[in-house]
């Protein structure tokens, strides 16, 4: 059964903020509801149902997680979701909503999204994690020095020694999202680069360079999502859910394969839950941490076969009006914005804009009523979340 | 290479893991195996990940194996060498490479286990290239 029709994405916002010393984390959040609020052409007191991960009043900060924002913000809900997935937290509420207003339990759905780790002067990229120092797992882990770079570096190393994949093939992807980027006033790195530059940017763990890493950013977004009843009052574009996967993978008890992603099994629910293929897609916004996350993801996809990934971004193939699959016109994770080390947010937004003809000219897919976005939350090579939407224009 | 020492974030063990770790401190590796689907497993747990049987028990690892994939972690002082080895016993496990040219490291390449100091006074499982 598809969810097809049973509800509209009628707001975007993503706030043009890069790094936020003079705001607080709460502010973050009501700035982006309202953001999305006035894209849809609602207010406040019609938002029934809210929707927000664990991180969403700073995982250092007082208070009361969800509760605390609900409260800053004056939210009066009859439905309420905190399911936490990391960086794809933001793409399963948007399923979520979807679900919950299908059935009923709200029509008018707001998800937030904000951070601000540069204002803290976070170090994410290379300081090992300590989140989760009591988890099961922690022991067997966190004395080896894993950080996320480092982590996903382990499956760009094996994908390259099982199948041949260069870290040219791997630069080409942060080059398509670079000419995407050079459009977006707003993009943290709007400088277009090269497969050279790329190559010459410090090695930070062995095979990713600074380059195929993704920007650190403050900020954030929102989502409004409605019933049918509601989207016929907005004047905009219908755009709605027509498919969707969610699937966790883990270090399946020691028989680790760190080449493939929870996208194996998300991806083909999607397909067939909208009933299309991968070649029916005319647009694509894949979770981009680091550049080995797309090409992985790529082909867990069924974009192309495994292994294949490397031929298949090379040469600009995901660069709007160029190659087959134009990918992240935003700039992405890659160029453009990151907030709170979760990209399924921008995923979502930049999405939309394609779908409603609302992306910057110079990388507006033509008749783009098809899109998928694919969001990866956690580490590759040991726990994630891996959420794939299909998104139709009607 | 460098003088500096990585400071290593030892273990908290747990009732489920404390011969794990005091096996480590005596210079030997365990495994936990099950006996409902034969299969060994790692991270160690009481229950099974694979069949949910709560018949497991430990069992000494050989302490060989062959390292599947790694990365040297480079903006690090001093660089090291974060990898998954797969064991002689079956499962893959996250650890160091240790005593080696981390230039020179490969996948394929068979190590044998050593055992590390860390800041909680217990000692973690690391492999050094053969």
């Amino acid at each position: 059964m598809s969810v097809k029709g049973k509800a509209y994405l009628a707001g975007v916002y993503e706030h043009p903020i890069r790094k936020a010393d003079g705001k607080s984390l709460a502010q973050l959040h009501a700035e982006v509801a309202l953001g999305a609020l006035r894209d849809a052409g609602l207010t406040k007191d019609d938002v029934d149902g809210y929707f927000c991960a664990g991180d969403v009043s700073g995982w250092e900060g007082p208070g009361t997680g969800p509760f605390s924002i609900i409260d800053y913000m004056g939210l009066r809900l009859r439905y309420l979701d905190t399911t936490e997935s990391w960086g794809s937290a933001y793409v399963v509420h948007v399923m979520h909503a979807v679900e919950a207003i299908a059935a009923g339990k709200c029509s008018v759905a707001l998800v937030t999204l904000a951070g601000r780790p540069r204002a803290m002067g976070a170090n994410t990229g290379t300081s090992v994690t300590q989140k989760g120092l009591d988890a099961s797992e922690a022991q067997f882990e966190l004395p080896y020095g894993p950080n996320v770079i480092n982590l996903y570096a382990m499956s760009a190393m094996r994908h390259m020694h099982q199948y041949g994949t260069t870290s040219e093939q791997l630069a080409w992807i942060k080059v398509a999202a670079s000419h995407h980027a050079q459009h977006n006033p707003h993009a943290l790195l709007r400088d277009v680069v090269t497969v050279e530059d790329v190559l010459a940017s410090p090695m930070i763990a062995d095979p990713l360079h600074r380059l195929d890493c993704c920007v650190i950013t403050d900020g954030g977004g929102a989502l409004i999502i409605v019933s049918p009843e509601v989207a016929r009052t907005l004047n905009k574009p219908l755009v709605t859910l027509r498919g969707s996967g969610y699937a966790p993978k883990h270090t399946m008890g020691g028989d680790i394969d760190v080449t493939y992603s929870g996208a194996v099994w998300s991806g083909p629910r999607a397909f067939e839950e909208a009933g299309v293929t991968p070649a029916d897609i005319k647009y694509a916004s894949i979770y981009d941490s680091f550049t080995i996350t797309v090409l992985i993801t790529l082909e867990d996809l069924g974009f192309c076969a495994k292994g294949e990934g490397g031929r298949f971004v090379q040469d600009g193939n995901l660069i709007s009006g160029v190659g087959r699959l134009p990918f992240n016109t935003d700039g992405g994770g890659l160029c453009n914005n990151h907030p709170s080390n979760r990209g399924g947010m921008t995923k979502v937004i930049e999405a939309v804009r394609q779908l409603r003809g609302e992306a910057h000219p110079a990388v507006q897919v033509k008749n783009c009523d098809l899109a998928l976005v694919h969001g990866t939350g956690g580490a590759l090579p040991t726990r994630h979340g891996s959420a794939t939407l299909i998104l139709e224009r009607e | 290479m460098t003088d500096a020492v990585r400071a290593i974030p030892g273990p908290k063990p747990d009732p489920e893991t404390q011969a794990y770790w005091d096996a480590a401190n005596a210079g030997r590796l365990l495994v936990r195996s099950c006996n409902g689907c034969g299969r060994t497993h790692h991270y160690p747990r009481s229950i099974c990940p694979f069949c949910f049987s709560e018949d497991t028990q430990w069992n000494e690892a050989s302490g060989e194996g062959t390292i599947y994939s790694f990365s040297v972690m480079r903006r690090a002082n001093p660089p090291y060498a974060l990898a998954f080895v797969t064991l002689a016993e079956g499962p893959t496990m996250m650890t160091n490479i240790v005593d080696c040219d981390l230039d020179a490291l490969r996948i394929g390449q068979k190590v044998r286990v050593t055992f590390q100091q860390t800041d909680t006074g217990y000692r973690t499982p690391v492999f050094t290239p053969l």
